[in-house]
């Protein structure tokens, strides 16, 4: 039973293993383009390398073909441009450094906006003791009502 | 000569609106009207000045006059007609001049049409567009001006200046260079228009509202007088991301629509501030609430209108150290960091005596749903503002400029996208001042119910994905609640003036165009949300290498490829055109023929896609590469994009709605007509 166990384990193992190449198993177009995806052309604005057509993107992804021949993994690949060219190659920013606040100021944003959203309603309500007859709800049939009112008077 | 005439024009404009401006505040103070009506003369004539100008610069642009900087740089001999007039727009100095002559018309218009209603208002909504155009009519003249003429240095080096610099010789290029070949689309040459357009018409919106702080008016006036001129800029600002998104899809081959780049962003931002005071609005209309908030709104759309204009023409997106090199960019830091410290300052000053007529009866009521939805809108637009702008903060900063990619808006956005169409359609079902839970309920019941069927329907056809699901879940919800409006306003007229269904409905919508045109664009928007999930959680895509009569699948699709030509057109480009046969679920459906163009003047190459369209789906097929010599093979890329089509259908939904909520309305005008009748009577 417990060889059962270990057997499954590595199976397992082997399946979630990141996808590596042996030597001279080419890689396909839609393996290199999975990776190019994720950086920018080097010379156009905000173009992702997968469909840029210029001739440094086609050099760009002969390089990623390259390093996924010779058994490299995604992050690796980014990894590597990001060194090589800066960081701005890469289509999301990392989480390092200042660009932690890319990811952090919208939901504090968020989270703001909610919280000031509830006290500025929680402010503007009357104060529940008054009676609620006194301000009839304004239901969309009073308002067909007074469309019809409107209507009537009109002709 | 020509060139001559049209800068001396546009200096004339310029000194009109500058004595526009000053002679409008002054009228007040000095209590002199007939100086307000020479301020209003100048106002007036500034449209003339600007459009004569205009035609010069379109004259040199169809009489191939390339001595002209501006002309030799945007067209060349090989274009057609259409194009050269059309790059009135397509350069630098001739886009700051064509938004200067639109916002210039707005302004003519407005100035017209609201003379007699809205005196009171008149000296500062003079005095804000005014300087607004003289802002960019400045920038023209003074930094970016289209007129200057091409001067040939002894080095042979040529130089471009309005006057002959001393030591060179009058140069006249035998040809231009010619628009920019991603321009040369139909898309663009509508598009940029469209949004200008958007752009400058909520500038009226803003100068009225400026004009109601000065005046100390803390009623809805301003937004009477201005409610047509922000719908109809928000038409245009829509049609405008439309008409962009269409142009991406066919002519920048990324299989997509939409790439959250900085520019498509700068038009995106003040849409989206633009759509949450376009509802916002109607809390005031009603209840006489929330006057401080739209006030901050309309100067924050504006502040994006110049925002956008700044990103797209000051250089800073390449590099924050772009934005120096030439006097635009300051010119427009400068420009938006006055006017709105300067509109804060003004609202701040009214901040007291813009308190609410009314108070909140209920937490779940209508208007707190308008509230959620702005706090959505802004939510949105402080992301993408964020995203758009964090890649300067981080050049500044670290000295290292970083991308933010579709990957960051679509998870931070994508939620809150969700959010607001479920709001989308539960707001409407909630009574004003306050709404029940069991009444919602009551309403939600059937709605609910049909969704569930829906979804379940999904899960029976195979679709897992628990994202889908959920937002396929909330459109069917928004349809069913928005149809059921429908339904039961119908119903009630039906009842109530024993009208057959067709013209219950029909009537229903011609007398209320606000509410039942919001209500279609609110179908519009299901149509494209439904487009958009389709797109992008059910895209897929492959790349092959394939010889002639080889194959590639993708979903219940097959290529074949048979073959490809290569030409030079007669405008100069070289092209290569593939040939290839599609099938879908084995039967042939036609074929396609994407192709590369490359366009050796400007060394730009360009993909244009072949796309087989149904309402199911858009099979986009990429030409990548090929072999140039011989026929060995090509490479190709192809996506399958699921329900694309319905964002254009839903798009032509939603600008149909728009169009019957702006349109004209007697009936409203009419019930208007008090309160405008109460500002002609003060100013008399």
């Amino acid at each position: 039973m417990p060889r059962f166990f270990f057997v499954l384990i590595l199976l397992l193992g082997l399946l979630f293993a990141p996808r590596a190449f042996a030597q001279g198993n080419a890689p396909t177009d839609d393996q290199v383009n999975q990776v190019a995806k994720k950086l920018f052309c080097p010379v156009c604005e905000n173009v992702p390398l997968d469909v840029c057509p210029t001739q440094a993107c086609a050099q760009w992804r002969a390089t990623i073909r390259e390093k996924l021949s010779a058994g490299w993994d995604e992050q690796q690949i980014l990894d590597y441009f990001a060194a090589q060219y800066g960081e701005r190659v890469l289509a999301q920013p990392s989480t390092r450094g200042l660009n932690v606040f890319v990811w952090l100021i919208p939901p504090i944003v968020i989270g703001v906006g909610l919280f000031v959203l509830w006290r500025v309603l929680n402010g503007m309500t009357k104060p529940s003791a008054e009676p609620e007859a006194a301000t009839p709800p304004l239901s969309n049939d009073a308002y067909v009502a007074r469309l019809e009112k409107e209507l009537k008077d009109r002709r | 000569m020509i060139a001559n005439l049209g800068y001396f024009a546009l200096v004339l404009a310029l000194l009109c609106t500058l004595y526009a401006a000053g002679l409008g505040v002054l009228s007040v103070s000095q209590r002199r009207p007939d100086w307000l009506e020479s301020a209003h003369h100048a106002a007036l004539l500034v449209w003339p000045l600007v459009t004569l100008s205009s035609l010069c610069l379109i004259t040199l642009l169809v009489t191939d006059q390339y001595q002209i900087s501006y002309v030799a740089n945007a067209t060349s001999r090989s274009m057609p007609l259409y194009l050269k007039v059309t790059a009135w727009w397509g350069g630098q100095a001739g886009s700051l001049l064509f938004w200067s002559w639109l916002m210039s018309t707005f302004a003519f218009v407005a100035m017209l049409r609201n003379w007699e209603h809205d005196r009171d208002l008149m000296p500062y909504v003079i005095a804000v567009t005014m300087i607004t155009i003289a802002f960019f009519v400045g920038l023209v003249v003074f930094i970016e001006n289209p007129f200057t003429r091409l001067w040939q240095l002894p080095t042979g080096d040529t130089v471009a200046a309005m006057m002959q610099p001393a030591g060179t010789l009058p140069f006249t290029p035998a040809d231009g260079r010619g628009l920019n070949p991603l321009l040369r689309h139909l898309g663009m040459i509508i598009h940029p228009p469209m949004l200008y357009l958007g752009f400058v018409s909520f500038v009226i919106p803003y100068a009225f509202a400026m004009a109601a702080l000065l005046t100390h008016r803390t009623d809805a006036a301003w937004l009477r007088a201005t409610r047509r001129w922000t719908l109809v800029g928000w038409l245009f600002l829509s049609l405008g991301l439309l008409l962009g998104g269409r142009w991406a899809y066919d002519v920048l081959g990324w299989g997509g629509y939409w790439g959250w780049d900085p520019v498509e962003n700068a038009a995106f931002m003040p849409w989206l501030t633009g759509t949450a005071f376009l509802h916002s609005v109607m809390i005031q209309e009603k209840r006489g609430m929330l006057k401080k908030w739209n006030i901050v709104l309309i100067i924050l759309t504006y502040a994006l209108v110049i925002f956008g204009t700044f990103l797209t023409r000051s250089g800073v997106l390449s590099s924050v150290h772009a934005f120096a090199q030439s006097a635009i960019g300051p010119a427009f830091f400068i420009f938006i960091g006055l006017t709105f410290i300067g509109s804060l300052a003004l609202l701040f000053r009214e901040w007291d005596h813009l308190r609410s007529d009314n108070q909140l009866d209920g937490l779940l009521s209508r208007e707190s749903a308008f509230l959620l939805n702005n706090l959505l809108f802004m939510g949105i637009a402080i992301s993408v503002f964020w995203g758009t702008v964090f890649p300067m903060i981080s050049e500044l900063v670290t000295n290292e400029k970083i991308s933010v990619g579709p990957p960051f808006y679509n998870r931070v956005t994508g939620p809150q996208f969700a959010a607001l169409v479920l709001l989308m359609g539960v707001a409407p079902l909630l009574a004003w001042r306050k709404a029940s839970a069991r009444q919602l309920g009551r309403l939600l019941l059937w709605p609910f119910l049909l969704t569930v069927v829906v979804v379940i329907a999904l899960l029976a056809f195979g679709i897992y994905n628990w994202g889908a699901l959920l937002g396929f879940g909330i459109t069917a919800l928004v349809t069913f609640t928005t149809l059921m409006e429908f339904g039961r306003g119908a119903l009630a007229r039906m009842r109530v003036n024993h009208e057959d269904p067709f013209t219950a409905l029909t009537t229903l919508i011609a007398r209320n165009r606000r509410r039942y045109g919001g209500y279609i664009i609110h179908l519009g928007v299901v149509l494209m949300a439904i487009g958009v999930i389709g797109s992008n959680f059910f895209q897929q895509e492959t790349q092959g290498h394939l010889r002639p009569g080889e194959q590639l699948t993708l979903g219940r699709y097959v290529m074949t490829y048979d073959g490809l030509t290569e030409f030079t057109h007669t405008d100069g480009r070289d092209v290569a055109r593939a040939v290839v046969s599609v099938y879908r679920d084995g039967v042939a459906v036609g074929q396609l023929f994407p192709r590369r163009d490359f366009y050796s003047e400007t060394n730009q190459p360009m993909t244009i896609p072949g796309v087989r369209s149904s309402v199911e789906d858009d099979f986009y097929i990429l030409l990548v590469s090929w072999e140039p010599i011989g026929d060995s093979g090509a490479t190709f890329k192809i996506y399958l994009n699921p329900l694309v089509n319905w964002i254009w259908a839903g798009g032509l939904v939603f600008i149909l709605g728009t169009l019957v909520a702006a349109w004209p309305d007697m009936l409203e005008e009419k019930r208007l007509a008090p309160a405008t009748a109460y500002a002609t009577q003060k100013a008399a």
